[in-house]
C-alpha cells in the first residue's frame, strides 16, 4: 500500500485529490488530505463582496462536502515536514507517513510585514479585500462612504490574482457612479510594478482603460510604511501618497509550515521545477497552485492547468517513468472592468496575453484584452462552474497548455 | 551614453536594455563604469550587495528580487533604496552584470 499525502484542500488540493481518488488504484493507494480549516472559500469571489455584489453565502461551502470519500480527511494545522523521513508532523502532534507527498498550502496575506497597516487604521480607514473578513468589513464602510480619496496599494509582488487589483478600481469606479458620488471620489492605483500589469501588450491595454475612467496610477511605488494617523503611504525612495480610504493588498506568503520545514525561500514559497511541478529538492514532493514559487500567476486557473497535466505525469513517474516537462505556465483570467463588461486574457510563461479570440467549446468564442458583455457573463458563470466541475475535478473543454489558436500574434491580423 | 557606446566601451555585449548578455563577462571594472553611468559612486557596501547578488546568482541561476537581497545581504531595504536609488533589484543586477530580475507575473 503506498501512502500520498496532500497538504491543504483548498482550489489546488481538492482539484488533485478528487481527481486522484478516481485515477489511482483503490487496492493500492491510500490518500490522505489535510487542511487546517473546515471552510473552502472560493476567493475571487471576496473581490465582489465590498460592492455588495455577493455575500458571504456565495463564497463558503464545507470543505468536506468537495472531498470524495475514498480519501481520508484530517482538520489539523500542518506544523512541519520532515523531508529526510517522509513524514508530516501535525501541531496536536499526530504524524503522518507518507511515500508521496503534494504541498498545496498556498499564498495569504501578511498585513503585519508592513509598519502602520495592521494598526490604528485597520478596518477603519484601512480595509484590504484579499480575505473574507476584509471584504465583508470593506463592504459595509463603502455602504456608507461619502466619498474622497481612495488609494489601492499593492505593497510586494507576487500576489493572487495579479488582475484582481484593477479589477477592484474598474468596480469601484462603476459603483460611485451608480450610487451618483462619483464626482466626489479621486481613485488612486499605488504599485510597484512599471505600469498596470506585469505584461507589456495588456499592461498597455489596462493602462489605457483607467486613464479612461479617470483612475490615476502610480507607478514604481514601493511602500516602506504606512502612517494611519496622517493616512499616508510613505515609499522606501520617500514617496508620500495621502489617501482618505486606503484598500490594501497585502505582502502574500507562503504556509508557515514551509518556513518550520526549512522548505521555503524568503517568501515561503516551495523553489518547484517549472516545467513538472516537482519540488526541486526532494524527489517525492510535488509542489500546485499558489505554494510554488514559479514565475506564473497564482491563480485557480493555473492551479486548474496544474492539475490537468500534473495527474497523467504522477501516474507515469510512480511507475518508474520519467516526469514529462508539460506544464507551460498557463493562465487565463477574467477581468471585470465594470458596467455590466469584462475581458479575458490567456497566457504562459513565454506568451504575453495577446488580443483575439479564445475559441472556448460549448459557449462560443470569448474576445481576448477587450472588453465585451460575454466575458462578464463568463466571470459570473465561473463560480458555478468553480464549485459544480473544478473542485469536484471532473474535466472542463479546455486545453491544459496555452494554444495560440485565435490570438492575433502581430499587428492585429488573425493567426492559427 | 547609448548602448552602442557602452559597448565599445566595455568591449561586452549588452542586450537591448544595457544589461550584460553573459554574466561570465563580467569584472569589478565594468560594475565601476555601469554605476557611473547610473551616477552611483562604488562603495564599500555598494560592493558588499553586489558581491551578494553574484554569489545569489550563482547559487540560483536568476538575479535576487529585492527581499531576497534584504533578508540575506545584511542590508536593510531602505539602505538599499539610497544605494541604488530607483528600482534597487534592477540596478544592482545591471551594475553586478546578471541579466534583468524577471519581474513578477
Ligand atoms: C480577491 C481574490 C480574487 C481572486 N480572483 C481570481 C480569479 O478571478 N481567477 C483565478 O483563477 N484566481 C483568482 N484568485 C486566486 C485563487 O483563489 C488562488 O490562486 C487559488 O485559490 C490557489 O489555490 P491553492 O490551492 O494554491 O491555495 P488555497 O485555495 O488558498 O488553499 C490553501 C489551503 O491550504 C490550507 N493550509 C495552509 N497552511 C496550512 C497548514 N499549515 N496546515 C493545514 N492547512 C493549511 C489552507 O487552509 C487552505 O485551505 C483570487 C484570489 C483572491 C484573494
Amino acid at each position: 500500500m503506498k501512502r500520498l499525502v496532500i497538504l491543504g484542500a483548498g482550489t489546488a488540493g481538492t482539484m488533485v485529490a478528487n481527481r486522484l481518488a478516481r485515477e489511482l488504484e483503490f487496492e493500492d493507494w491510500r490518500i490522505t488530505v489535510v487542511d487546517s480549516d473546515r471552510v473552502h472559500y472560493y476567493q475571487p469571489g471576496f473581490l465582489l463582496i465590498p460592492f455588495g455584489l455577493y455575500e458571504r453565502r456565495h463564497v463558503v461551502r464545507p470543505k468536506r462536502d468537495y472531498l470524495p470519500r475514498r480519501v481520508e480527511t484530517l482538520f489539523g494545522t500542518v506544523h512541519h515536514i520532515d523531508p529526510e523521513r517522509n513524514k508530516v508532523y501535525l501541531e496536536d502532534g499526530r504524524g503522518l507517513a507518507y511515500d508521496y507527498l503534494i504541498i498545496a498550502t498556498g499564498s495569504h496575506i501578511h498585513p503585519e510585514e508592513t509598519p502602520g497597516l495592521a494598526e490604528d487604521g485597520w478596518n477603519r480607514s484601512i480595509f484590504t479585500f484579499y480575505d473574507l473578513e476584509g471584504s465583508l468589513a470593506l463592504a459595509r464602510k463603502l455602504r456608507a462612504w461619502e466619498g474622497g480619496r481612495l488609494v489601492l496599494n499593492v505593497a510586494e509582488m507576487p500576489i493572487k490574482c495579479p488582475v484582481a487589483p484593477l479589477e477592484f478600481l474598474f468596480l469601484a469606479d462603476w459603483y460611485f457612479h451608480q450610487r451618483g458620488i462619483r464626482d466626489r471620489v479621486e481613485l488612486v492605483y499605488a504599485t510597484p510594478l512599471p505600469g498596470a500589469f506585469t505584461k507589456p501588450k495588456a499592461s498597455e491595454m489596462l493602462g489605457g482603460l483607467l486613464a479612461e475612467k479617470g483612475i490615476q496610477v502610480v507607478p514604481e511605488f514601493n511602500v516602506m510604511e504606512v502612517d494611519p494617523d496622517g493616512r499616508r503611504l510613505i515609499s522606501y525612495d520617500d514617496q508620500v501618497v495621502e489617501y482618505d480610504l486606503l484598500v490594501s493588498v497585502p505582502v502574500h506568503m507562503g504556509s508557515e509550515a514551509i518556513e518550520r520545514s526549512g522548505m521555503g525561500d524568503e517568501l515561503n514559497f516551495v523553489p518547484t521545477e517549472r516545467h513538472t511541478l516537482k519540488a526541486k529538492h526532494h524527489d517525492n514532493i510535488f509542489v500546485l497552485g499558489d505554494a510554488t514559487d514559479l514565475p506564473a500567476s497564482k491563480a485557480g486557473s493555473v492551479a486548474h492547468f496544474q492539475v490537468d497535466v500534473f495527474v497523467p505525469n504522477f501516474k507515469r513517474y510512480v511507475e518508474g517513468l520519467e516526469l514529462l516537462p508539460t506544464f507551460d505556465g498557463h493562465a487565463n483570467c477574467f477581468i471585470e472592468s465594470g458596467f455590466g463588461k469584462g475581458l479575458l486574457i490567456d497566457f504562459n510563461y513565454d506568451v504575453e496575453p495577446l488580443p483575439g479570440m479564445y475559441p472556448l467549446p460549448g459557449l462560443g468564442p470569448m474576445p481576448l484584452l477587450r472588453e465585451s458583455r460575454v466575458n462578464h457573463w463568463g466571470k459570473l458563470l465561473f463560480r458555478w462552474i468553480y464549485w459544480n466541475i473544478l473542485l469536484k475535478g471532473k474535466e472542463l473543454p479546455l486545453p491544459a497548455q496555452m494554444s495560440l489558436a485565435g490570438k492575433w500574434t502581430h499587428g492585429g491580423g488573425h493567426h492559427g | 551614453m547609448s548602448t552602442a557606446e557602452l559597448q565599445a566601451k566595455l568591449n561586452v555585449a549588452l542586450d537591448p536594455e544595457g544589461f550584460l548578455v553573459d554574466p561570465e563577462d563580467w569584472t569589478p571594472e565594468i560594475a565601476e563604469v555601469l554605476a557611473q553611468e547610473e551616477g552611483i559612486q562604488l562603495t564599500e557596501r555598494h560592493w558588499q550587495v553586489i558581491r551578494f547578488v553574484r554569489d545569489y546568482y550563482r547559487e540560483h541561476g536568476e538575479p535576487p528580487t529585492l527581499r531576497a537581497i534584504t533578508k540575506r545581504s545584511g542590508v536593510p531595504t531602505k539602505e538599499l533604496y539610497q544605494l541604488f536609488p530607483k528600482g534597487p533589484a534592477k540596478k544592482v543586477a545591471r551594475i553586478a552584470g546578471l541579466g534583468k530580475p524577471k519581474g513578477c507575473i
